[in-house]
This record gives C-alpha cells, structure tokens and sequence, in this order.
C-alpha cells in the first residue's frame, strides 16, 4: 500500500486553478520533496491532504484511507509541522508537547514517556521549562517538529522546516529530519535547492499548478542534463509548458 | 480530555499575560477603590459600594471579550490553529476549549472583586455568593462576544473593537457610571435594548436579595447570551472551513 495516491486531485479558486489534475504516489517510509516556485501549488497540495481544504475533484488516498470519506483515519495517521513556527508561545517546551499529546488523546502515563523520549531525541530536556516564545528560532523550530511527532505519526508533512534559518541550526535540523527516514513517510516542501538534493528519496517538481516531473536528485539532474541539482531544476521549471 | 488539554492550554495563555491581569483583575479593583474613595469624600447613591460594586464586576467580564477574541484572533493569525486543525481535535472541542476555560476566570474575577468590596464595606451576605453564580450568564454572553470577535477580526483589530469600542459600550450604556434616566430619551432606548445595562440591575438585584427584580434583565442576558453564542459557533465554524 502506498503512503500517499492522489488520482487527478485538483482545487480551484474561482478563476485560479492552483492544483491541476495532480497524480502523484509517495511509497511508505520515503522522504519526498514537493519543489516549485511560489504559486506552485505545493502549499494546497498539503493543505488538502491534510485536510485542511478540500479538493475541487480527483481523489486522494493517505494508507488507503479517503481524504474527504475517512478524514478522522486520516488525521490519527499524519502530523503537520507548518512554515510557520506553529508553537504556543506563552506555554513552556514541556507544556506544548503536553498539549499536542492531549488533543491526540493520550493518557498521563503515555504523555509522560512520550515526552520524556522526545525531549531525549532533540535534546528540548534543558530547556522543558522555558517558555516557548523565548526561544530562538531553531529551537522554536525543532520543538515544532518535536510536537508533530509525538503522535507517532506515519505521515509527517513539513512545510520549509528550515526557512530562516542559520547554517548551524539549519544542519542540526537536517540531522534530525535525515534520523526519520524509513521510519515514517515524510513530505518536505522547500524552496532550498540543496535541502532537497540532501535529504530526499525523491522530488517532485510542481509548476503553475501542475505536476511536472518526479523522480530521485540523480534522475532529475540526468533528465536535465546537468549534474547540479539546482540548475536541473531551473531548467525543468523553465522550459515546462503548462 | 483532549478538549480539557485545549482547554488548559488557552487558560495558560490568557493567564500567563500580564497585560491581561493588569485590565482583568487590576483596573476594575482600582476603579472600585478609586469611586469609593470619592464617594466618602462627595457622597452619590451612584458609588454607594452596594450599587457600584455590581457594576465594576460586569464591567471587568466586559475585558473577558478582549481577552478571548485576542487569543482566538492570534490563533488564527499564525499556523498554530492549522496544525492543531490537522489533529483528531472536532470542531465542537474546539468551541468548547476557547468558550469553557475563560468562565472560571470569570467567576475568579468577580469573587476578587466582592471580595474587595467587602473590604471596602459591602455587608457580607449570602447574596454575594449568589451574585457570583448570576454573572455566569453575562460571562457566557461576553465570552462568546470574544470567539465571534476573534473569528471574524484580526488580532489588530480586535484591540480596537474589544479593547475600545465594547469595553466603553459597557461602560456607557450601563448604567454604572451614571443613571441613564439623566439622558433620556435615544440614549437610554438604544442602552435598553442592549444588555449591559439589563446585566448590571440583574446584578444589583441579586446583591439586595430581591430576586423577583432580576427580571425582566436575566431575560435580556440570557437572550443576548444564547443569541451571540449561536452566531459565534456559526462563525467559527465558517471561518475553520475557510482555513
């Protein structure tokens, strides 16, 4: 069973198609790169199979499970850590993991050994008593993907996780989003050439909507004919006719 | 309990702001002291602390509406409601965890501010205790002004709308600061057919025992109050389907 289907999964708003007939498949425990310059149509993607928005029409199957039919299933089954640090700002590290771990409906026992594990895992067991908004970014960011987790999700959509962030907070993050492959599915959007060439399994490249090309970092280059990955996709991106 | 761990973080957050201690708590018990102090000094059946302590405590819940309408409004400003809006959390958690917590807040409000009224001469009776329990309608009423404000503004313009315009809505059109008869006319149909004023003489009958004077206010409050919960969760949920 495949992690994500879409079959022709398109949104509209009035005059704007911001996804077009969309058929893409990401295999469970693959990390893939939703890639495309702004109004792409990456961000609706996510926003629909997350439930978020729901689809003009087309359909889309998160392990086997309806988007529109089985939303509750599906929304046991992902986490979203947004562009945004989506943190609670006045509530400390550990309250926040508290948090997402009661509106997933754990019991005391299992938020107290899921937290104590994560804080473990991304090093957040110093600073669990700080609040939220005093941190800086990259540990904002990482205790965003730190509360996406702790549902133990077997989807994990991540939307720019290291946007705005410094060289050193950005490679911390990456060790941490690399430690997750083949445990769980993971969608990354960014717009850092070499984030996507780094971490992912695949890439798929989105422009205007539409799906134009996926395949591993070595297939895009080599369709490109170039062996930098951010050329290859400047390349794909403009010579697409959509 | 996941509504309950929802809950307690929106409680948490409210709480945690000092800006919201200062106007929920600090300035009605300062207005209290303030208008006693003047009223020892240039005596007005208006301050008398059995009149006006009813008044400040409606007054301080209209604060509630800031208070709630800014969390929600900020929710929604940032990503934070989105990822929350991606967990098994239902959208009638989601009206119970910003509506359910701020009513005990309300409750505490009122009793500190009884409470320094006592201190500041109001006989105890058990009609205090009373008064409390009847302010749960009026906070209902300004608390679920907060979720139609914050589902509909943006946090900035929230402060104008919550933080002005309605916190001297009720301050005018109460009756707290002056009797409304004194204007007449416009002023006092207009503030009759509102429910701050209705909220406070409910309050202050109460606070005298005389429970068959509730009426007809507890009508109005309770009107206004099931009228404006109904149009919040209409709005609420109209914006989450945006979202």
């Amino acid at each position: 069973m495949d992690a994500i289907k879409t079959v022709d999964l398109t949104k509209k708003y009035k005059d704007l198609t911001a996804v077009d007939g969309l058929n893409l498949t990401v295999r469970q425990g693959e990390l893939m790169s939703l890639l495309g310059v702004n109004g792409a149509g990456k961000t609706t993607t996510i926003k629909m199979l997350t439930g978020l928005t729901k689809p003009t029409s087309g359909e889309a199957y998160l392990l086997g499970k309806n988007i529109m039919t089985e939303s509750e299933a599906v929304k046991s089954a992902i986490a979203v850590s947004p562009q945004e640090t989506a943190v609670a700002p006045n509530l400390t590290v550990k309250e926040n993991l508290e948090l997402m771990a009661g509106v997933h409906g754990f019991s005391k026992d299992e938020i107290k050994v899921k937290i104590s594990e994560l804080c473990k895992r991304f090093d957040l067991k110093n600073i669990e008593n700080k609040r939220a908004g005093k941190l800086s970014g990259g540990w904002q960011r990482r205790l965003s993907i730190a509360m996406a987790l702790i549902s133990d999700p077997r989807i994990l959509f991540l939307d720019e996780p290291t946007l705005g962030l410094d060289v050193l907070a950005r490679s911390e993050l990456w060790d941490m989003i690399r430690a997750l492959k083949g445990k769980m599915t993971v969608i990354l959007t960014t717009h850092y050439m070499e984030e996507a060439e780094a971490l992912s399994d695949r890439v798929a490249i989105m422009k205007s909507g539409r799906l134009l090309l996926t395949g591993t970092p070595a297939e895009i280059k080599a369709h490109a004919g170039t062996d930098k990955f951010d050329e290859a996709f400047v390349r794909i991106v403009k010579e697409a006719v959509v | 309990m996941k509504v309950f761990a929802f809950s307690k973080r929106n409680d948490l957050e409210i709480l945690r702001d000092p800006l919201n201690l200062f106007f929920g708590v600090g300035f009605p018990l300062v207005l209290l002291i303030l208008m006693t102090a003047i009223q020892k000094n240039i005596p007005v059946q208006m301050f008398e602390i059995e009149r006006l302590a009813p008044g400040i405590v409606i007054f301080g819940l209209s604060f509630m509406t800031l208070f709630s309408a800014t969390l929600i409004a900020k929710d929604r400003g940032s990503s934070f409601l989105q990822r929350l809006y991606t967990t098994p959390l239902t959208a009638g958690g989601f009206i119970l965890g910003y509506l359910l917590p701020v009513l005990p807040i309300c409750i505490a409000q009122s009793v500190i501010c009884f409470a320094m009224a006592v201190i500041l001469g109001l006989k105890v009776t058990v009609h205090i205790l009373t008064s409390v329990l009847f302010t749960l309608p009026v906070a209902l009423l300004f608390v679920s002004l907060g979720l139609l404000c914050g589902s509909i503004f943006t946090d900035k313009q929230v402060g104008g709308i919550c933080g002005a315009l309605l916190t001297n809505l009720t301050a005018w059109l109460s009756g707290i600061w002056f009797d409304l008869g004194l204007v007449g006319g416009a002023f006092q149909k207009i503030a009759n057919l509102l429910p701050f004023v209705h909220a406070v003489e409910m309050e202050r009958a109460v606070l005298r025992g005389d429970y068959a004077g509730v009426f007809p206010h507890i009508l109005w409050v309770m009107g206004y109050a099931a009228a404006v919960t109904g149009i919040a969760v209409f709005a609420f949920l109209r914006q989450m389907k945006r979202q």
